[in-house]
């Protein structure tokens, strides 16, 4: 079993990186600097760092005044208060102004555990990418999320990174790079294309073993990027196999399942489905615990790849 | 109306809820128990010897309301909900666990007494200044009582509330402040200074009652009488001490938001437990 490290670990050791190669960047943090990780710039770089206090809405606010100036901001907070309680700040400040504001918010998703549905944001991604000029990154790995972040400090305009809260293995060695708009094919295939994002990479790698022992050639796609989204190659990959299983730990409503239904619908019409939460807040539970409940796991995948390869023409 | 017995009977009462909080944390293996611990006297003193409500029937129109802005302190609702029979003692242990009606966070849809789901900080006062409208649209002489955490009133909708509530002359609403001094990334005054609490509700147009928070005679008193002019909200900023009633997490940020270890558990008990049978002096 490979290594396991959270997401949002990424975040405070890339911003010290950038800081120590002379990217000009900040952190803005909103009384959760320890757990989002910025607290390590904060230690590194205290000139770099502001803390709100308990005020989000501030916290994009400020940011966006630094990104103004032509400072390179990253804001932190966890993803239910950074895109919820801040979206009027993140729509009308950060993306009409076309300012280069980093969000890179962590705990999103159910593996936050057991704070339960008021921490377990599930409809960030579906918010941020309605959001003109705004780009989305799910990183799957350690390794992915500090490319992502690296790729945001260098690029003008506003990001969205969504970090997570849990450990995930890395799959990803140190040449990695990320490419806006670009999925990544980690298994070939030819039966049916699973296209995943954040920590359903993990679960969707597992179900192709699981498929694999059963004769089925699942095509394995990272789509980290999910604005600007992938669409003639999920579509290439859709044509090759016929059938695609979108998996998310986020709503099924608005996110990769509907990014793909909109790029299927519209370049490739074939079988679909969507393996995500059904439309309903999270719970308290562990992790794992809520990964089955919420049909999340590489089984649950495995699953919809049967039907759906029923379904096949 | 307040007397030594009834004082003490509800100190008793905060003992026992002080020992569940930890005690249900620990079992949950994560929650706060630092902002649980500090308003136990605040909350044991409304749901004991201020509120009106009657367990056996949570939707009584009349009753009066309560709004846990703070809302990760859950511990600390759910134990007071508890002792007064809301639910059954055993269901503590479930706390945040799968299936549960205590959410890591009070969620009114899972949980009998519970009247609104909060968790997302600065959101409480707003929904409790809607309330009391309502409640006097209604001629309802219920009434509302809000505990918010010093920290949070660092979110602009407080402020936003607050203006509100003064503006409407919503005097059946109460605002209490649990102001314990510390947040999550350090002492409050240390993240984002607060410059005077208790100045700045006075400036927003409230009457404001500065109390200890765990003097439960005091706090009868600063949660019970009536307004000094119609129509003016009253708030109560309750000095307390973070984690009180444990040693080790008095006054110590860390203790925010984790739960402590079998050793820890076994220390933080025994010091409660000392206080429950001191309790009822
Ligand atoms: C909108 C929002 N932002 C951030 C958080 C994360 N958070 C939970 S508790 C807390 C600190 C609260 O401090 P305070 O209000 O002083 O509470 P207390 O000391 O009574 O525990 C923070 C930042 C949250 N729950 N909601
Ligand atoms: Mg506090």
């Amino acid at each position: 079993m490979s290594e396991k490290r959270a997401t949002r670990e990424a975040l405070g050791e890339t911003l010290v990186e950038l800081a120590n190669e002379g990217v000009d960047v900040v952190a803005v943090d909103a009384d959760l600097s320890g757990s989002t990780t910025t607290a390590k710039l904060a230690k590194a770089y205290p000139d770099r760092f502001f803390n709100v206090g308990i005020a989000e809405q501030n916290m994009i606010g400020t940011a966006a005044g630094l990104a103004v100036e032509g400072k390179v901001p990253f804001t932190g907070s966890f993803a239910v208060f950074a895109t919820g309680r801040a979206y009027d700040q993140v729509r009308n400040t950060v993306c009409y102004s076309n300012l280069g504001v980093k969000l890179a918010p962590t705990h999103a998703g159910i593996t936050v555990g057991p704070d339960g549905g008021s921490h377990q944001m599930l409809e960030d991604i579906a918010l941020m990418r309605v959001l003109p000029g705004m780009r989305v990154l799910v990183p799957a790995d350690y390794v992915a999320a500090k490319a992502a972040i690296r790729l945001a400090a260098v690029t003008p305009g506003p990001f969205y990174i969504r970090l997570g809260r849990a450990g995930v293995p890395v799959i990803y060695g140190d040449d990695y790079a990320f490419e806006l708009g670009r999925a990544r094919v980690l298994r070939e295939g030819v039966h049916v294309t699973l296209a995943a994002c954040g920590v359903m990479v993990e679960q969707a790698l597992a179900a192709a073993e699981a498929l694999a022992l059963e004769g089925v050639n699942a095509e394995v796609l990272d789509v980290s990027t999910i604005k600007p989204f992938p669409a003639e190659q999920i579509a290439a990959s859709a044509r090759k196999t016929g059938a695609v299983v979108a998996c998310e730990e986020h709503s099924v409503i608005g996110g990769l399942g509907s990014a793909v239904a909109e790029a299927l619908g519209e370049l490739a019409p074939v079988p679909l489905a969507r393996v995500g939460v059904r439309d309903v807040f999270g719970t308290s539970g562990e992790p794992a615990e809520l990964m089955a409940h919420f049909g999340l796991t590489a089984d649950d995948i495995a699953n919809a790849a049967r039907e759906l390869l029923k379904r096949k023409k | 109306m307040t007397d030594a017995a009834q004082v003490a009977a509800i100190e008793a009462r905060a003992a026992r809820m002080r020992y569940e909080i930890v005690e249900m944390i620990a079992e949950a293996g994560s929650g706060h128990p630092g902002g649980s611990l500090s308003a136990a006297d605040i909350v044991a003193s409304l749901y004991f010897g201020v509120m009106k409500h009657d367990p056996l029937r949570p939707d009584w129109e009349e009753r009066d309301r309560f709004v846990l802005s703070k809302g990760h302190a859950g511990p600390v609702l759910y134990a007071a909900l508890a002792e007064a029979g809301y639910f059954g003692h055993d269901n503590l242990k479930t706390l945040r666990k799968l299936g549960s009606i205590l959410q890591g966070h009070p969620d009114s849809n899972k949980c009998a007494g519970i009247e609104v789901s909060t968790g997302s900080l600065g959101q409480g006062l707003a929904i409790a200044n809607g309330m009391a409208l309502a409640l006097r649209m209604d001629a309802n002489p219920a009434r509302v009582f809000c505990l918010l955490g010093d920290g949070e009133m660092q979110e602009g909708e407080v402020w936003e509330a607050a203006m509100f509530a003064a503006h409407h002359k919503l005097d059946n609403v109460m605002a209490i402040v649990d102001h314990n001094g510390l947040q999550i990334d350090g002492a409050c005054d240390s993240v984002m200074c607060l410059g005077g609490v208790a100045e700045k509700l006075d400036a927003f147009g409230w009457e404001v009652r500065e109390v200890g928070g765990h003097d439960v005679e005091d706090l009868l008193k600063a949660l019970t009488e009536p307004p000094m002019t119609e129509g003016v909200p009253v708030a109560v900023v309750a000095y307390t001490i973070k984690g009180k009633g444990v040693s080790f997490m008095e006054g110590d940020a860390g203790w925010h938001g984790k739960a402590p270890d079998a050793e820890q558990t076994t220390l933080a008990l025994a010091q409660l437990a000392e206080a429950l049978e001191g309790g009822a002096r």
